[in-house]
């Protein structure tokens, strides 16, 4: 049951919304145990493709697949049967996400919102959910807003809470959508040095869409630049946030493309 | 924000909070209407308290009202359950079960209870029979439908089965309430649809759920006293069953007023409370709220004009 590998692999993944096709058709493999930056101009799909990886977004075709297994299917008699509700929920207990507006629970305190999932998921009793999550507040530097609710936190808080809520669940692989586009500028900087953090740890995969070039180049093992729905350009951040790598990249480096 | 703050200022500034003179017309002209009227309750004798009062714990008043609570908690009952399910139906994926959920709403909200209630009452007229059993085959049970419709059940299905078509907006309301990240960040966390929807979407939901449902609830109690109709003695019939031999018409109706504000009193307190439980994390509403002086809503803030710095 204890996968080893939690390396990210998209074959062909193909995703529409009526007659527009936002993925058209994008394979990746993200090796395990890496920071892998996904950027480029917006409504280029780089959200939908991080989506597709919990499957939040469920695709038309192809496939992705975390670690051996492929994700919202199950191979059985030479088909693809899709999960059930609870199936699926098992392979997205292993995959943690950060959304570019928290969605913290507003009903819950700080430390409630990331002892949910253990406590009702993983179903650990309530003191040892409750200590995970103090755990992992601490982590974050929020020991002393366990109590409080989200609408009493500012932005750069909520997002580190949001942070701790994925790892509670000690997940191998954490997607971040736009962590930080939500937030004031001079929160940023909060919320970047506990991913940095994350990032120094190496003991998960990150795959993290974001307008942060800066952070890109500092933290990520790959940059992945997405235009128009497909992959323009895939290396290490020197190759590919770099003029010279593609028209399309120099024109969004140099601020043209948004 | 301070920097044109003079530090050689000698005293500091007083503000006077503005008058409302508006106010005060309106408070003296309650004040009269008031008295006036409290005056006319104590002294005119065609009231009859005595009556009233008399009548306030008589036997057959207090089985009405007896059945008058049952029904009305019986009726929600039935209306929350199916509520929720059509509420559910109705944001489900399939067309179908959102079209039988709109073709619900749209026949039960669209007759007059008042004939629901007298349609169930005859239904023997439509059915003399009925029978359980699948279509074609045999029957597993069958009986008279005068034996199972009596004026309580009868009374029952005409208010819950109303009743739900209207829950089922409320639900839906609540539901479409909470926004679809909610949803995701409990899927991410791994939580199932079910576990998601009674851990994050429903407390949230409830909200929203809990004013309107205890208008219903209120609504409801007043409705009940439509089955009188149907001959079903609850606490108005039997008011007028009484009248209806002694002639103290008004005496009984005042009687029974001061029952239903009683039941509709407890019914208000009840729901503060749901909502205050479900006010966690939000500010404003009712979660934060201060306690007032009676006079604060005529002196402004309830905070006495005095130095601010």
């Amino acid at each position: 049951m204890k996968p080893v590998d939690h390396s990210v692999t998209l074959h062909n993944v193909v995703k529409r919304y009526g007659q527009h096709e936002v993925l058209r058709g994008v394979s990746l493999s993200i090796p395990a145990n890496t920071v892998t930056c996904v950027v480029g101009p917006s409504g280029s799909g780089k959200s939908t493709l991080l989506r597709t990886i919990n499957r939040l977004t469920p695709i038309d075709a192809g496939t992705v697949r975390v670690g051996d297994q492929i994700i919202g299917y199950e191979q059985r008699d030479g088909r693809y049967h899709e999960l059930s509700d609870r199936q699926l929920c098992r392979q997205r207990r292993r995959i943690g996400m950060v959304f570019q507006d928290f969605n913290l629970f507003p009903h819950l305190t700080a430390v409630q919102n990331v002892g949910e999932g253990p406590r009702r998921a993983l179903r650990l009793d309530a003191a040892t959910a409750r200590n995970r999550a103090l755990e992992l507040l601490r982590r974050v530097g929020l020991t002393d807003k366990a109590d409080s609710y989200p609408g009493q936190l500012s932005g750069g808080q909520q997002q580190r809470v949001a942070i701790a809520r994925a790892l509670a669940m000690r997940p191998e692989l954490i997607l971040f959508d736009e962590p930080t586009s939500a937030l004031d500028p001079e929160l940023v900087a909060e919320v970047l040095a506990v991913m940095r953090q994350l990032a120094a740890e190496a003991s998960t995969t990150m795959v993290v869409v974001t307008h942060e070039i800066g952070f890109a180049r500092e933290v990520a093992d790959a940059v992945v630049f997405m235009d128009d729905g497909r992959i323009e350009a895939v290396g290490t951040p020197a190759e590919v946030l770099h003029p010279d790598a593609s028209p399309r990249i120099a024109a969004f480096l140099s601020g043209n493309l948004k | 924000m301070t920097t044109s703050l003079r530090t050689d200022a000698p005293t500091e500034p007083v503000f006077v909070a503005r008058r409302h003179p508006g106010r005060w017309v309106g408070v003296c002209v309650i004040v009269a209407i008031g008295s006036a009227l409290g005056y006319s309750l104590a002294t005119n004798p065609r009231f009859q308290w005595g009556v009233v009062f008399g009548y306030l714990f008589d036997p057959q008043i207090i089985a009405g009202l007896g059945t008058t609570g049952a029904l009305t908690a019986i009726a929600m009952v039935l209306g929350i359950v199916l509520g929720v399910v059509l509420a559910t139906m109705r944001v489900s994926g399939s067309r179908i079960l959102r079209a039988a959920s709109g073709l619900y709403l749209w026949f039960f909200r669209g007759t007059p209870v008042l004939v629901q209630l007298i349609f169930w009452y005859n239904l023997g007229y439509l059915y003399p029979d009925l029978r359980i059993g699948l279509p074609f085959g045999s029957a597993l049970w069958t009986g008279q439908t005068n034996d199972v419709i009596t004026p309580l059940t009868a009374a029952i299905l005409g208010l819950g089965l109303n009743e739900g078509a209207y829950l089922a907006e409320i639900v839906r309301a609540g539901l479409i309430s909470v926004p679809d990240g909610q949803r995701e960040a409990a899927a991410s966390i791994g939580l199932t649809r079910l576990q998601a929807f009674r851990r994050i979407i429903l407390p949230q939901a409830m909200r929203v759920i809990v004013p309107p449902t205890g208008n219903e609830t209120i609504g409801m109690l007043k409705t009940t006293s439509m089955v009188s109709v149907i001959a079903l003695a609850d606490l108005l019939y039997s008011a007028q069953q009484i009248y209806a031999r002694t002639f103290e018409t008004i005496p009984l109706l005042i009687c029974v007023s001061l029952w239903y504000l009683l039941l509709t009193s407890v019914l208000s307190v009840g729901q503060g409370w749901i909502e205050r439980h479900y006010a966690r994390g939000v500010r404003g509403a009712t979660g934060y709220r201060r306690r007032r002086t009676p006079f604060a809503a005529l002196t402004g803030t309830g905070r006495r004009a005095g130095v601010r710095p």
